[in-house]
This record gives C-alpha cells, sequence and structure tokens, in this order.
C-alpha cells in the first residue's frame, strides 16, 4: 500500500505519448497529462494537470464509453527571446478513459482554472429496484 | 511499398520509429536524446535569454497565487509555494493519484544581476512567467575606438 501521506512534488518529467495504431495529425509534441481519480457518493470526480489549456483550447469527447480529453498548447516562445536553457517540454495533452456503465452522461460537467481540469461524471440512478415481497 | 504509409498503413519503417521512440521515453529521456534535462527538483523551469535580460517560465498549475513566493535577489531567482492536495470530503476513495502536491523551494542563478524594481510575474493557465531585466550597470558595455 502506497504511503499517501508523504508529500511528492519531485516528479516533472512529463510523459510523451508514443503512438501506436493511428497516428496523430498535428505534428508536435503530446503527453500524458497526470491525473488524480476519487469517488464520491454521488459522482467520479476526475482532476488533471494540463497547464497552458485554457476553456477554449480544450476538446472533451465521449464515445462508446470512451471518454477522451485533448489539450491543445501553443508554443510559450516570448518574441525576440532564445532558449537559454530547457527542463520541460511544451505539447499537447491526450488522455483517455473508458467509463463504467454507471455514469450519467448527460450530466458530467467539466472546469478548468489555472491549467487543471476537473470533470465531475455523476453516477447514474440505480435502474435497477428493489422489488418487494408481500406475503401471500 | 514505401508509398504505403502514406495512407496510414504501419510500414517497418514506422514501427521501427515507433520502438525508436518508446526506447528513448525508457531511458528517461536523457539529456542527449531530447535535449532537455531533467529536472533536479520542482517545479521544471525553462530560461529564455536575450541581452536585455531573461524570461523564466514554469509550468505549476493548479497553484494558488497567494501560497506562492517569488523573491529576486542580485542574480538568485528564488520560488517556493505549496500545492495543495485536493480537499475530499469524508468517505470519497482515490481511484488514482498520479498528481504530486506539497511545498517546493528551487533558487536559480542567472548569469547577470537583476534589475529587482521592474521583475514581472505572471500566472496564466497554470504557467509562471517571470520576467527579468538584466541591470543596467551589469549590460555590456559597446566600446567605441578611436583612430590615432
Amino acid at each position: 500500500m502506497a504511503n499517501e501521506q508523504e508529500p511528492n512534488i519531485q516528479e516533472t518529467e512529463k510523459q510523451e505519448i508514443v503512438e501506436t495504431g493511428a497516428e496523430r495529425t498535428r505534428s508536435r509534441l503530446a503527453f500524458v497529462p497526470r491525473a488524480d481519480i476519487y469517488e464520491t457518493n454521488e459522482a467520479i470526480v476526475l482532476v488533471t494537470d494540463m497547464p497552458g489549456v485554457d476553456e477554449n483550447s480544450l476538446d472533451i469527447t465521449l464515445e462508446n464509453d470512451v471518454l477522451t480529453i485533448i489539450g491543445y498548447v501553443e508554443s510559450e516562445h516570448p518574441e525576440g527571446y532564445g532558449l537559454a536553457y530547457n527542463e520541460y517540454r511544451v505539447g499537447d495533452y491526450e488522455r483517455s478513459f473508458t467509463l463504467s456503465s454507471k455514469v450519467d452522461r448527460n450530466k458530467i460537467e467539466a472546469t478548468v482554472k489555472d491549467g487543471v481540469l476537473r470533470l465531475r461524471l455523476p453516477k447514474a440512478e440505480p435502474s435497477m429496484r428493489k422489488i418487494a415481497v408481500a406475503a401471500g | 511499398m514505401f508509398g504505403r504509409s502514406f495512407w496510414g498503413q504501419t510500414t517497418p519503417w514506422s514501427e521501427m520509429e515507433r520502438l525508436r521512440r518508446e526506447v528513448n521515453r525508457l531511458f528517461a529521456s536523457s539529456p542527449a536524446v531530447s535535449g532537455t534535462r531533467m529536472a533536479p527538483g520542482y517545479p521544471a523551469i525553462n530560461i529564455w535569454a536575450n541581452e536585455d535580460g531573461a524570461i523564466v517560465t514554469a509550468e505549476l498549475p493548479g497553484l494558488d497565487p497567494e501560497k506562492l513566493d517569488i523573491a529576486v535577489v542580485e542574480n538568485t531567482l528564488t520560488l517556493s509555494g505549496e500545492r495543495q492536495p485536493l480537499e475530499l470530503a469524508e468517505g470519497d476513495v482515490y481511484h488514482r493519484r498520479e498528481r504530486g502536491c506539497g511545498k517546493f523551494t528551487r533558487s536559480f542563478q542567472l548569469p547577470f544581476n537583476v534589475e529587482t524594481g521592474n521583475v514581472q510575474a505572471l500566472y496564466e493557465k497554470g504557467v509562471l512567467r517571470i520576467t527579468l531585466p538584466r541591470a543596467e550597470a551589469d549590460k555590456p558595455r559597446k566600446i567605441a575606438v578611436k583612430a590615432a
């Protein structure tokens, strides 16, 4: 069991996406955004770090139970400057999750603030009801 | 057979290329491969420079700007702050936890003294951008050569 109390902020390396099968149309670097996922009584909440992304540069699609998040990031190159020292690379973000059928697809909410995307996936009302059996 | 790759078919070449990238990734993106240095601490930074100064950028998503401290003394820039964990209610359960949180401090030495009064910091879309102008006294001077 991982120690969840220990703060872990050392890992800074972004994980680059390695294509398998279909290729991306944009010839830019793409990374897998880091995600936290937790479950509450009412919903599953997905939080992803996507620095450089705002509400206008995000594509979220849901198709056949697969939720895909794509964030487009523009180059940060300031005009008139040259890159002197480089520790991280800038690129798009892409990640897919398979949703369980428990999610109410029509009530998914997405917000983005300070480069963090928050997706709330409300659980669907249980469609199966208990049937009371009356004594005959 | 080479022409087929234009139509999206997997060729041995594209498969080799994929393998090459995967191997590069496994070798922790060594500097020789990607040109990027592994950041020794958090956050990772990039430095952009010209003769008038430098711009330091760092990806710090989801940070409360109130909890970020930027200090500049002569040629040293120090970034410190704290990334808060998510606030979970009782009974909430994590399925995945990949985002780091906690306190951080990092210092960098720039190759020039900074005009500390004119430092600007902008935090936008989770990206921090600090503009550090070079001190006037520190700028290189052109020396005119007089003909004898």
